[in-house]
């Protein structure tokens, strides 16, 4: 145990780094994936049939494939068609692709729930498609995703913990050199696991401090059935 | 030499498969038993294993798979394949934890007091009358949990595991190609977890219990 | 004169502070129809709760056919199997059949071979009126339908004394009355009955005595005459009264 203490005073420097490039790429990727996710979805509930078609497949293929794989595809397989991108933008991209892909399932959960009653009532009073989903269900949505949507950012966190593998100079790239320098690898992941749960914790901490300001009585998803 | 390539990528579905075959039900039954102390158990009991859940599911899997491979490959001699595919298994029992926590708090408690009343004692009741209910409702999230096994097997290429990944690595490597090589893999994982939830939604769909 | 199915006396419980039952006896004695009556939350439930197990009373005895069973290391389980409970909602288990619903007491707690309980299964419900119901599930049947093979189960435990605890009180008022003629044949036919009850004209046509219980205590018990018409304590008489106003359908009369 002493010696974990050790190692974590020593190597300080560079865990805070790593863990920079980490929170860095979560934040980038949930925002990013947001940006990505809320079209896929209005596109997959709303849209017609080849947009409709499109969002399924972006949603289906980012989620149904791993995204070490998918760091693979973009980093080592775009050079070959031409697209070249550095280590950092490729995680970037995947990270962002992968979290709009679940953010996207979240929100058409949201939308769902809202049901169509609420689609008919805007229509009724005269208010077109794209402003019914603007000033209707949009804002409900938005209201109601947020328990689900809440485990994204802690989702994200654990999935860039792969981007080590394209040598992306995260907390887990600093580990290894750590683990090789001390020739004690079981304390250094020790140390790397209990960054990820402070930092899991942190996180857990301010969405709901979120969840509480935002709250609108009487508008939340019923406790759902498994 | 285009074709050799994906036949060998190909086979490394056979290693997946396997790392599944023994991390998927090794959740399982942890996870199932960890469930139920932690439901029917005593409080200090339910503390234990809730600090367990937080904690295997909040550290990255990653993070998780070397740490019990260093630890596993430091006691026992075990090969990366099998002390991988145990580690996966350990974790998935946290998800899986939880998943089955869910379904037995979500039959309700009528169901229990009316099993007693007609002199069933509490494990008969657990058996007969709260597990077939809750095992159906944790259909949906076992589900994605199955999926996410599949595509978490990825990650004993780490551990240099000859599985999907590594081959298309390889052929990558040794074809110049890698944007084919990738997306042959990323299409057979694809497939699988697109055949795994079809099947589990059909088995949801036959043990619907009609009218509930 | 034969031993008491159930003796219970001075029976207490206190919940969060409140005294719920306070020092009530009763007996029962075989074939007996005792249906007790008195306002909402004056611990009527937890009386039966209390007779079999499903809750512990803080003190006093309830003896099965003379033995104790208020007692910490008797055996709950055996205990309910001579003492069945009719519940208000139903509790039908959901993932079973009519069929398996009323089998599964008799496979899983008394260990019976699939043939016979199927056989005593299908007798049930045949007395309760379902032997077409057999194979439908607890969503696919209505209210009354439910409760009756929540009646049919609990007879397949053959038990000493059925406890009802306001059977009717969840069911539409078309329906209420097939649960009622399943418990009045039931009362004629010998089976030893409790029942928790708002229905004022099923007491007075089938209960062999009816016991009013107030703020936790016995008020007066007699035969249904004796109250009705000539009821020892005021307060008997305002209440009867007020639940024959609000619920009296006198069976003469016809179905209510």
């Amino acid at each position: 145990m002493g010696d974990w203490m050790g190692i974590l005073a020593k190597y300080l420097p560079y865990f805070y780094d790593g863990l920079i490039i980490t929170i860095k790429l979560t934040l980038v990727g949930l925002a990013l994936g947001a940006v990505v996710g809320m079209p896929a979805t209005i596109g997959r509930v709303y849209g017609g049939k080849w947009i409709r078609h499109l969002c399924v497949g972006y949603i289906e293929l980012f989620r149904g494939t791993p995204i070490l794989v998918q760091l693979f595809v973009v980093y080592f397989g775009f050079p070959e068609l031409g697209i070249t991108l550095s280590r950092m933008t490729s995680a970037y991209l995947v990270m962002a692709l992968n979290s709009g892909a679940y953010q996207a399932e979240y929100f058409r959960g949201a939308i769902q729930a809202i049901g169509g009653g609420q689609m008919m009532a805007a229509r009724s009073i005269g208010m077109s498609r794209l402003k019914a989903i603007r000033y209707v269900i949009l804002p409900q949505a938005l209201r109601l995703v947020i328990p689900a949507w809440s485990n994204e950012p802690i989702s994200l966190l654990k999935a860039s913990a792969v981007a080590f593998l394209i040598a992306v100079p995260d907390l887990m790239t600093q580990a290894k050199t750590i683990a090789a320098r001390t020739y004690n690898p079981i304390g250094t992941y020790v140390i790397v696991a209990v960054i990820y749960l402070i930092v899991a914790f942190v996180l857990t901490g301010i969405l709901h401090f979120l969840e509480k300001r935002l709250k609108i009585p009487g508008l939340e998803l019923e406790a759902q059935r498994t | 030499m285009l074709l050799e390539s994906i036949k060998f990528i190909l086979m490394g579905t056979y290693v997946t498969i396997a790392v599944i075959a023994v991390a998927l039900p090794l959740g399982f039954i942890f996870g199932l038993l960890l469930a139920l102390i932690h439901v029917y158990g005593s409080p200090l009991i339910s503390r234990l294993t809730s600090i367990y859940s937080t904690v295997m599911r909040g550290v990255p899997p990653i993070v998780l798979l070397f740490l019990l491979f260093f630890v596993i490959a430091g006691s026992i001699n075990l090969s990366p394949f099998l002390a991988g595919s145990l580690a996966l298994g350990i974790i998935s029992s946290a998800y899986q934890l939880e998943i089955f926590r869910g379904a037995i708090q979500s039959v309700s408690s009528g169901q229990m007091i009316a099993a007693r009343s007609i002199g069933m004692s509490r494990l008969k009741a657990v058996l007969y009358i709260i597990l077939p209910q809750a095992l159906r409702f944790a259909i949906p999230p076992w589900s994605n949990e199955v999926s996410t096994v599949i595509k978490d097997s990825s990650l004993v290429y780490a551990l240099g595991v000859a599985e999907i990944l590594r081959r298309s690595q390889f052929v990558a490597a040794r074809t110049y190609k890698p944007m084919l090589a990738f997306s042959v893999a990323a299409l057979i994982y694809f497939l699988m977890t697109f055949i795994a939830n079809r099947f589990l939604d059909e088995v949801e769909r036959r043990t619907r219990i009609p009218a509930h | 004169m034969a031993e008491p199915i159930i003796q219970i006396k001075d029976l207490s419980k206190q919940y969060g502070g409140k005294v719920v039952l306070k020092n009530i006896s009763l007996t029962v004695n075989e074939g007996d129809a005792i249906v007790i009556i008195g306002p909402s939350g004056t611990g009527k439930s937890t009386l039966l709760r209390c007779i079999n197990l499903l809750s512990k009373a803080d003190s006093g005895s309830i003896k099965l056919d003379g033995k104790e069973i208020n007692t910490p290391n008797v055996n709950e389980d055996e205990v309910r199997q001579h003492i069945s409970m009719v519940f208000q909602d139903f509790l039908l288990f959901n993932h079973l059949t009519a069929l398996g619903n009323v089998k599964i007491g008799l496979t899983k707690v008394r260990g019976m071979d699939a043939e016979h309980a199927e056989e005593r299964a299908k007798e049930e419900l045949t007395r309760v009126g379902l032997a077409e119901n057999a194979d439908q599930f607890p969503g696919q049947l209505s209210g009354g339908q439910k409760q009756r093979v929540a009646i049919a189960r609990a007879l397949s435990m053959e038990p000493r004394v059925i406890l009802f605890d306001e059977p009717t009180s969840a069911l539409d008022p078309e329906l209420i009355g097939e649960v009622l003629e399943v418990m009045r044949k039931l009362a004629e036919e010998g089976m030893t009955m409790l029942v928790v009850t708002h229905e004022i004209g099923f007491a007075r046509q089938v209960a062999d005595r009816i016991v009013f219980i107030e703020g936790g205590v016995v008020v007066e018990e007699g035969p249904p005459n004796e109250l009705f018409y000539n009821p020892k304590t005021k307060r008997t008489r305002e209440f009867l009264w007020k639940i024959t106003e609000l619920y009296g359908h006198d069976q003469e009369e016809g179905q209510g």
